[in-house]
């Protein structure tokens, strides 16, 4: 069974110019384990694709399945846990919580699900698997480069061990050099740790990390 | 690190806008604990003033009705309607006095000498009799008088009578019947034939038993004013309900006032939340898309509001205190009121109130915050 499926999903934003059709039935299937690339021009509904993929949104209609929930009837909270407990989110911008520590940020996914403290020992296990040194444990997420906050924020995503990441153009606010040590990071997520990975970006070069490639054009697989 | 954290660690990250949201709270909780406190030590003062009259009536003329005076036969009425209680008819005057060289005014009681013991207390010498040229003083009189030569055995002329003060009173307090402790009392029987005045200005009424006061009451009622309203007889433990009432509602608006600058304090923990809110849109985007629950971002902001409001209450508490003790010092004279249990609950009751206006406060900011849309959120510059 595919760790996501899309059946015929359509995204509709109503303006008063007129309907934005961001997807338009759109029919995926990732299988576990996949390394997946989408690509296309911007304004063809990449962020639309990965933002229903991460429950974050929902579909205007079509069938959304998420780690085998169909999320048609969730509510707020369902999906939320749903969020919490599959699924883990990069972001162009990173995204740290300024207020936490760089091992509070990673700690704090674990404590949501958890309900309690004591989660240090696993946060930290996961930050030393993305290769922060220990010596920037304590430190905030504002005294770290751009590379090694990215580090952090797949730590966070990883962090409850989801069944798949997404991420939308990790890369896109790091140079070239950084974005590489990323992209192999990620590559060895999926091929030493078997995570699904589903990846949004605008560089060409990247195609040879992927197992395959969605291509949208104005909301359609192409 | 929990939702309480995070909230502790946004109130100390703008820690100036905080001390200064917490300021309003501290003002707050100061205003209605004080205010309280004040409304509160004046009942209590009240309480310790007037002596426990509980168990007395006061009849006295009805308006307009025989000159204002009681006959001496209306008083035998009274004697025989209330059965085996006691009976103390009283005149009362001002005139003036003079002791030695000095002169001065004084209020005058006139009682009968036999009904004097159950009245009123002596502290040192004796009780006057019918027959003698006697009086006693009111122990304030004596102790502002002593100077002057007005204290025991001291001779003091009235008009062109001389009595001599055969006792001293014990301090009485404010009482609704009679305030000797600035009078002079006199026998009846002297009053009577010195003014050539046979009637009494009111009758005091005191029952054996507490729970008869409304019979009683009833009893003479119905006896003297069978045709037209001859009598009023006054109930001193209605009169003391409806004083403690007025104290109680001085006190209730008083509160009031402080509780104006609760709320103002509370607009200012709502702007200040509000404020928070408005600069982590972004941040709140991030913490739902991984999986923050509405009802977890909800708490983490009531946990801010909570916190000031805790802080307000802890500070305003204790300054409560400091300003309590000056004002029951300063304005009610008796610093002791302030540690009476009911003075202390005001305290209580203000710290309360700070933390209550606080959450109330937080909850609208709260859920605006649970309630953000997160792909907005998290787009949100
Ligand atoms: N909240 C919204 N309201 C209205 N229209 C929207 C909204 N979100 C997205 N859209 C529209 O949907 C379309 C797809 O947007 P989307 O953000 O998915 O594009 P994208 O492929 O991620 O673009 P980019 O590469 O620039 O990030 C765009 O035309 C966009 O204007
Ligand atoms: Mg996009």
């Amino acid at each position: 069974m595919p760790v996501i499926s899309f059946e015929h999903v359509s995204k509709v934003y109503p303006l008063p110019a007129g309907d934005v059709v961001a997807l338009d039935a759109v029919d995926i299937a990732i299988e576990a384990g996949e390394f997946i690339l989408v690509m296309g021009p911007s304004g063809s509904g990449k962020s639309t694709l990965l933002n229903i993929m991460g429950s974050l949104d929902v579909p205007t209609s079509g069938e959304v399945t998420i780690a085998g929930n169909r999320i048609s009837g969730m509510d707020d909270d369902d999906l939320t846990l749903l969020r919490r407990d599959h699924i883990g989110f990069v972001f162009q911008q990173f995204n740290l919580i300024p207020l936490l520590s760089v091992v509070e940020n990673v700690e704090y996914p674990l404590i949501l699900k958890a309900r309690q403290n004591g989660s240090r020992e696993r946060a930290e296990e996961v930050l030393e698997a993305v290769g922060i040194a220990e010596t920037h444990f304590s430190h905030k997420p504002g005294e770290l480069s751009g590379g090694q906050q990215q580090r952090v924020a797949i730590a966070r995503a990883l962090a409850n061990d989801p069944d798949f990441l997404l991420c939308d153009e990790p890369t896109g606010n790091l140079d070239s050099k950084t974005g590489t040590a990323i992209m192999d990071l990620l590559d060895r997520m999926n091929r030493e740790e078997g995570k699904t990975v589903v990846m949004v970006t605008h560089d060409p070069r990247m195609t040879e990390y992927a197992d395959r490639t969605i291509r949208l054009v104005d909301g359609r697989v192409a | 690190m929990t939702f309480f954290d995070l909230a502790r660690r946004n109130v100390s990250r703008h820690w100036l806008r905080s001390v200064l949201a917490v300021i309003g709270i501290v003002i707050g909780v100061i205003a209605i604990a004080t205010l309280g406190i004040m409304g509160n030590s004046i009942g209590l003062m009240f309480g310790d003033m007037v002596t426990d009259v509980g168990d007395t009536l006061v009849v006295s003329p009805a308006t307009g009705v025989g000159g204002g005076k009681l006959t001496e036969r209306q008083v035998d009425d009274i004697t025989r309607a209330v059965g085996s209680n006691l009976v103390i008819p009283f005149a009362s005057t001002a005139d003036k006095i003079s002791v030695g060289e000095k002169e001065g005014g004084a209020m005058l009681y006139a009682i009968p000498a036999g009904d004097m013991p159950s009245l009123l207390e002596v502290e040192s010498g004796a009780y006057p009799r019918d027959t003698g040229a006697g009086c006693l003083i009111g122990s304030q009189l004596a102790a502002n008088g002593r100077e002057n030569g007005l204290k025991l055995g001291a001779r003091v002329r009235i008009g062109d009578e001389t009595l001599r003060v055969v006792g001293v009173l014990e301090e009485r307090g404010m009482g609704f019947d009679i305030n000797p402790d600035y009078a002079i009392v006199v026998p009846y029987s002297w009053y009577s034939s010195h003014y050539d005045e046979d009637g009494y200005d009111q009758v005091i009424v005191k029952v054996r038993d507490v729970n008869d006061l409304d019979a009683v009451k009833e009893s003479i009622e119905q006896r003297m004013n069978r045709r037209e309203d001859v009598v009023t007889v006054m109930d001193t433990r209605g009169i003391l309900e409806s004083v403690f009432a007025a104290t109680d509602s001085i006190t209730v608006f008083l509160m009031g006032i402080g509780a104006v600058s609760l709320i103002v304090a509370g607009v200012s923990i709502l702007n200040v939340m509000l404020m928070s809110v408005t600069e982590r849109i972004k941040e709140i985007g991030v913490l739902r898309s991984i999986g923050t629950r509405r009802s977890e971002v909800m708490r983490m902001f009531i946990y801010e509001a909570l916190f000031l409001g805790l802080a307000g209450a802890v500070i305003g508490g204790a300054l409560s205190f400091c300003a309590g003790y000056v004002v029951t010092a300063v304005f009610v004279g008796n610093a002791d009121y302030l540690f009476d249990p009911t003075s202390l609950l005001y305290i209580v009751f203000g710290m309360a109130f700070g933390v209550i206006t606080s959450v109330a406060s937080g909850l609208y900011p709260a859920w605006k915050a649970a309630q953000l849309n997160p792909i907005q959120a998290l787009r949100h510059e």
